[in-house]
C-alpha cells in the first residue's frame, strides 16, 4: 500500500502572529516557517504504519513557491520516501488543495490518504472532506487512533461526545488530531539522506487545476487590546465602579 | 543500548552567528573540497541571536564582495549619530567620541544577518543544522578534542527515556571550531581543561536587554543612531542604552548594564525598563507595540582577558573567545575578522589549530582591542574618572604603558549592608512590559516542561541559607527572565527554577556569587525564538 501524506508549511505555532500594518495580511518576513503540527502528525503515523509492514510508500505533498524543498526535505528527513512538490506562487485555499490532492491521487492510486484536520494558519478544517467528495471515497476525520486490517481502516475520532470508533474501506481520507501520535524527532544522519531522496516538482497550473480566488479576503487585524486595569481600595470602592460601569 | 551514531566531518562549527558562518564561508571559499558543517541550538538560524546592531561593514566586504547588491533583510545606513548624559528627567548631549561614529556603518539585526549568511554557507556546501545543541566535547585517546555530542532528545525532566527518545550523535571532526558567543557552555570547559586563560586577566561580561518596537508612522528617522550614559545607573554602575531607528517605522532599543556592578540589588531588567520611561525615549514609544524582546550576555574582557584560543583538535572565534569591541560597542566585525582568519590559517596549515593563536594575537582584531584595553576597566573607579580615561586613552592612541586589570564580574558584589546602597529613585513606569514575565513572553521562548532543567545549581543549600543573608538571593533579580524564584510551600523556603522561561543569556552562570550555576544546553530548538533582534 502507498500513502499519500499532505505537508503543509505554516508560521511556526511559537511565533508571535503579527499583523501587517495595512491589515492585507500576517507577517512573514524573518519568521520561522515549520510543518502544520497536525501534519507532521500525519506523517509520523504514516511512518508507523509502514514500520508495521502495512505500506510500502509514504509520498509526502506539499503546495507552495520554489524555497518549498527545504520544508519537503525535513519531511524525506522525518522518513517519508519521496516527495511531491506542487509549484505555485499563489495562495492556496482549501478547495484548491483538495483538488490538487484528487490529482495527484488519481496519478499515485494511494490505499489512503492522511492530512492534518487542519492547519494552523487558516484552521479551515476543510480539505480532508473536500478531497473525499471529490475522490468519492470515505473519510474519517479527527483520528486519534488508526488500525488498518482487511483493506478497511478502523479509525477512532475525537467527537465533541467522547470517541466514536468508525470502520471505512481503503482507499480513503484520514484526518489526524493531536492525540494520534507523538512525532519522532529528526536525526542528522537522517537529514543527510533526505538530500538523495527524490522530490517531484509538478506546476500546479500543469495539472489543470483552477488556481483562482474561492474566497476573498477583505481585511486582517489583531484581536482588541484588553484594556487596562483599575485598581481600587476596599470592596465598596470595587461595588461602585461596578455599579458605574452598569454591571452590578 | 545501541552503540552511538556517530557522522565525520573535516571540520565541526559549533554555533550559527557571524563567526561561525563567516569562518565556514570562508574556508569553502578557499577549500571546496573541505567537509563543514555548523551546529546551530536555535530551532532557525537567528532565532537566538541578539544585538544591536550596528555593524562595520569592512569585514563583510572581505568575505563576501558585492554583498551590497543583496543585502540582508533588515539593513539601514547609519545617519546622525547623538550620545547623550541622562539625568533623571531631562539630559545634555555631548560631542560623540570618535570610536562611536557610526558613517558608513549598517544598523542591521543579527538575527536576520545570519539567517541571510547561512543559505549563503549552504550554497558553499556547508552543512548548517539548526535544532542541534551541542551538549558536551567528545576527546580523543590522546586528550584532544575531536568534536562534539549532540543532546539527546525526548528525555524527561526525571532523567527517563519518553517514548520519543532518540540518542544524539557524535560528530567527529579534525577540527571543531567554537563559536558559541559569549559565555559559551562547551568553551568554558575548554577554558577550564587546557587551562586556556593561564596568562589572561579573568573575562568580563555585561547583560544586554533589548526590545523591537513599531512604532506609529511619523516619529522614525531611519538611520538615526543614539546612545546614552547616566540615569538610570547610577555612577558606580557601567550602564547604557542604545536606540536605533530602522525602516518601516521600527526602532531596536536596549540597555546594557556591566556585570561587574557591585549592588547585590541591581536589577538590570528593571534599569532597562526604567530608561525607557525617561522623557527622551517615552513619546518615540508611547502607542506603539513590542514585536520581539530578549537579552544576552556580552564579553568585554577585550585584550588582557583574551585566552588562548587555540588548543589541541580545536579553536575559539568571535565572542566566545572574546573579541568584542566595548568602546565601540560592536562585535560583529570583529566576529567575522577571527572566523575569516581562522579560516585562512586551517586552511594554509592543513586543518591544525596550532599557531592559531599566535595569528588572532598579530592580526588587526586584536590590535584594535589593544587600542581600547584601558578604556572599560577605569569606569570600575567610577563614571567621572572612566570618562577622563577614556578620554586620555583615546587621544594617546591606547599607548599608555600601563595595562588596567580586569577581576571576575561575580568577585565584585558586596553583600548587604556592606556598602550603602545607591539611591534608585525609580520612577512609576507605564509602557510595557508590566514585569518580567510579560517580557519573556516577547521573546516566544519555548521548552518542553518535562525536559532535564538545564540550569545545574550545584548545592541549593547555599540559596535558601548563605546566599539569603549575605546577598539577598541576588539570581531572583539580575535574571532578565524571572527564571529563579524563592518560594515558601509545606517543605519551607527553597529556589524554584523556571527553566522553561530562559532567554540562554547566560547571566546566572557569570553573576552567581558563589558560582554554583552553571548553564547547560537545553534539548536542541529549545529556547527563545527572537524575531529580527
Amino acid at each position: 500500500m502507498k500513502i499519500l501524506v499532505g505537508y503543509k508549511r505554516v508560521v511556526d505555532y511559537n511565533v508571535r502572529i503579527q499583523v501587517k500594518p495595512d491589515g492585507t495580511g500576517v507577517v512573514t518576513d524573518g519568521v520561522k516557517l515549520s510543518a502544520n503540527p497536525f501534519d507532521d502528525i500525519a506523517l509520523e503515523e504514516a511512518l508507523r504504519l509502514r514500520e508495521k509492514g502495512l505500506a510500502e510508500e509514504v509520498v509526502v505533498v506539499g503546495i507552495g513557491p520554489a524555497d518549498l524543498t527545504a520544508h519537503l526535505r525535513n519531511g524525506l528527513a522525518m522518513g517519508a520516501n519521496r516527495a511531491i512538490h506542487v509549484s505555485t506562487a499563489d495562495a492556496v485555499q482549501p478547495l484548491t488543495a483538495a483538488r490538487v490532492l484528487q490529482k495527484l491521487v488519481e496519478k499515485e492510486q494511494p490505499g489512503l490518504v492522511i492530512l492534518g484536520k487542519q492547519a494552523i494558519d487558516d484552521d479551515a478544517n476543510q480539505t480532508g472532506q473536500m478531497l473525499a467528495a471529490l475522490w468519492d471515497r470515505p473519510q474519517a476525520t479527527f483520528a486519534s487512533k488508526v488500525e488498518i486490517a482487511d483493506g478497511k481502516a478502523t479509525v477512532t475520532r475525537e467527537v465533541d461526545a467522547g470517541l466514536e470508533t468508525i470502520e471505512v474501506e481503503l482507499p480513503a481520507v484520514v484526518t489526524t488530531d493531536l492525540r494520534l501520535n507523538e512525532p519522532r524527532f529528526i536525526k542528522l544522519p537522517d537529514i543527510m539522506k533526505a538530500k538523495s531522496k527524490p522530490i517531484d516538482v509538478v506546476e500546479l497550473a500543469s495539472l489543470g487545476v483552477d488556481s483562482g480566488d474561492h474566497l476573498k479576503t477583505t481585511h486582517y487585524a489583531a484581536p482588541p487590546k484588553r484594556s487596562k486595569g483599575v485598581m481600587v481600595k476596599d470592596a465598596a470602592e470595587l461595588v461602585a465602579a461596578l455599579r458605574q460601569k452598569g454591571l452590578l | 543500548m545501541s552503540e552511538r551514531e556517530t557522522m565525520e566531518y573535516d571540520v565541526v562549527v559549533v554555533g550559527a552567528g557571524p563567526a561561525g558562518l563567516s569562518f565556514a564561508i570562508r574556508l569553502k571559499q578557499l577549500q571546496p573540497e573541505t567537509t563543514v558543517c555548523v551546529i546551530e541550538k536555535a530551532s532557525t538560524i537567528g532565532a537566538q541571536i541578539l544585538s544591536g546592531a550596528v555593524i562595520e561593514p569592512g569585514p563583510l566586504d572581505a568575505l563576501l564582495p558585492g554583498w551590497r547588491d543583496h543585502p540582508p533583510p533588515v539593513c539601514v545606513p547609519a545617519g546622525e549619530d547623538e550620545f547623550w548624559l541622562l539625568s533623571k528627567t531631562g539630559g545634555r548631549r555631548l560631542p560623540v567620541p570618535p570610536g562611536m561614529r557610526n558613517h558608513g556603518n549598517f544598523i542591521v539585526s543579527l538575527g536576520a544577518l545570519c539567517a541571510w549568511l547561512a543559505p549563503q554557507a549552504e550554497a558553499l556546501g556547508v552543512d548548517v543544522f539548526p535544532g542541534f545543541a551541542a551538549a558536551d566535547v567528545v576527546y580523543g585517546e590522546d586528550g584532544s578534542v575531536a568534536g562534539v555530542r549532540i543532546g539527546d532528545m525526548g528525555v524527561a525532566k526525571d532523567g527517563t527515556h519518553k517514548p520519543g527518545y532518540t540518542q544524539g550523535i557524535d560528530i567527529k571532526a579534525k577540527v571543531t571550531v567554537l563559536a558559541e558567543g559569549a559565555r559559551g557552555s562547551l568553551t568554558k570547559q575548554l577554558i577550564k581543561r587546557f587551562d586556556l586563560a593561564k596568562n589572561a586577566d579573568p573575562q568580563g561580561y555585561s547583560i544586554g536587554i533589548k526590545e523591537l518596537w513599531q512604532v506609529p508612522a511619523g516619529r522614525v528617522v531611519p538611520g538615526r543612531i543614539v546612545h546614552s550614559f547616566g540615569w538610570p545607573a547610577d555612577s558606580h554602575t557601567y550602564g547604557g542604552s542604545f536606540l536605533y531607528h530602522l525602516d518601516k517605522d521600527r526602532i531596536a532599543l536596549g540597555y546594557v548594564s556591566g556585570l561587574d556592578y557591585s549592588d547585590p540589588n541591581y536589577q538590570p531588567w528593571e534599569a532597562f525598563q526604567q530608561w525607557k520611561n525617561h522623557p527622551h525615549v517615552k513619546p518615540l514609544l508611547e502607542g506603539g507595540n513590542i514585536l520581539s524582546a530578549g537579552a544576552r550576555a556580552i564579553v568585554t574582557g577585550g585584550w588582557q582577558s583574551l585566552p588562548k584560543c587555540e588548543m589541541p583538535g580545536a579553536i575559539l572565534i568571535g565572542d566566545t573567545a572574546g573579541l568584542l569591541n566595548v568602546p565601540k560597542v560592536k562585535g560583529t566585525h570583529q566576529a567575522i575578522r577571527s572566523g575569516m582568519l581562522a579560516a585562512e590559517h586551517l586552511a594554509a596549515a592543513g586543518l591544525d589549530p596550532a599557531g592559531f593563536d599566535a595569528k588572532l594575537r598579530g592580526s588587526e582584531a586584536m590590535a584594535e582591542l589593544k587600542k581600547v584595553r584601558n578604556i572599560k576597566p577605569a569606569f570600575k573607579k567610577g563614571l567621572w574618572f572612566g570618562l577622563l580615561n577614556a578620554a586620555w586613552e583615546t587621544v594617546t592612541g591606547g599607548r599608555s604603558p600601563w595595562t588596567l586589570k580586569n577581576k571576575p564580574d561575580w568577585s565584585s558584589l558586596h553583600k548587604l549592608g556592606e556598602c550603602e546602597e545607591p539611591k534608585r529613585d525609580y520612577a512609576p513606569r507605564e509602557l510595557p512590559p508590566r514585569d518580567r514575565l510579560a517580557g519573556v513572553y516577547f521573546a516566544a521562548t519555548e521548552h518542553d516542561e518535562d525536559q532535564p532543567i538545564h540550569l545545574h545549581v550545584a548545592d541549593t543549600s547555599i540559596c535558601v541559607d548563605r546566599c539569603t543573608k549575605e546577598y539577598g538571593n541576588p539570581c531572583t533579580r539580575f535574571c532578565p527572565a524571572n527564571v529563579y524564584e524563592m518560594v515558601e510551600d509545606e517543605g519551607g523556603r527553597r529556589l524554584q527554577i523556571n527553566a522553561a522561561n530562559c532567554v540562554h543569556c547566560k547571566t546566572c552562570d557569570i553573576k552567581d556569587p558563589y558560582e554554583i550555576i552553571t548553564w547547560v544546553t537545553p534539548e536542541g530548538g529549545s529556547g527563545p525564538n527572537y524575531q529580527n533582534l
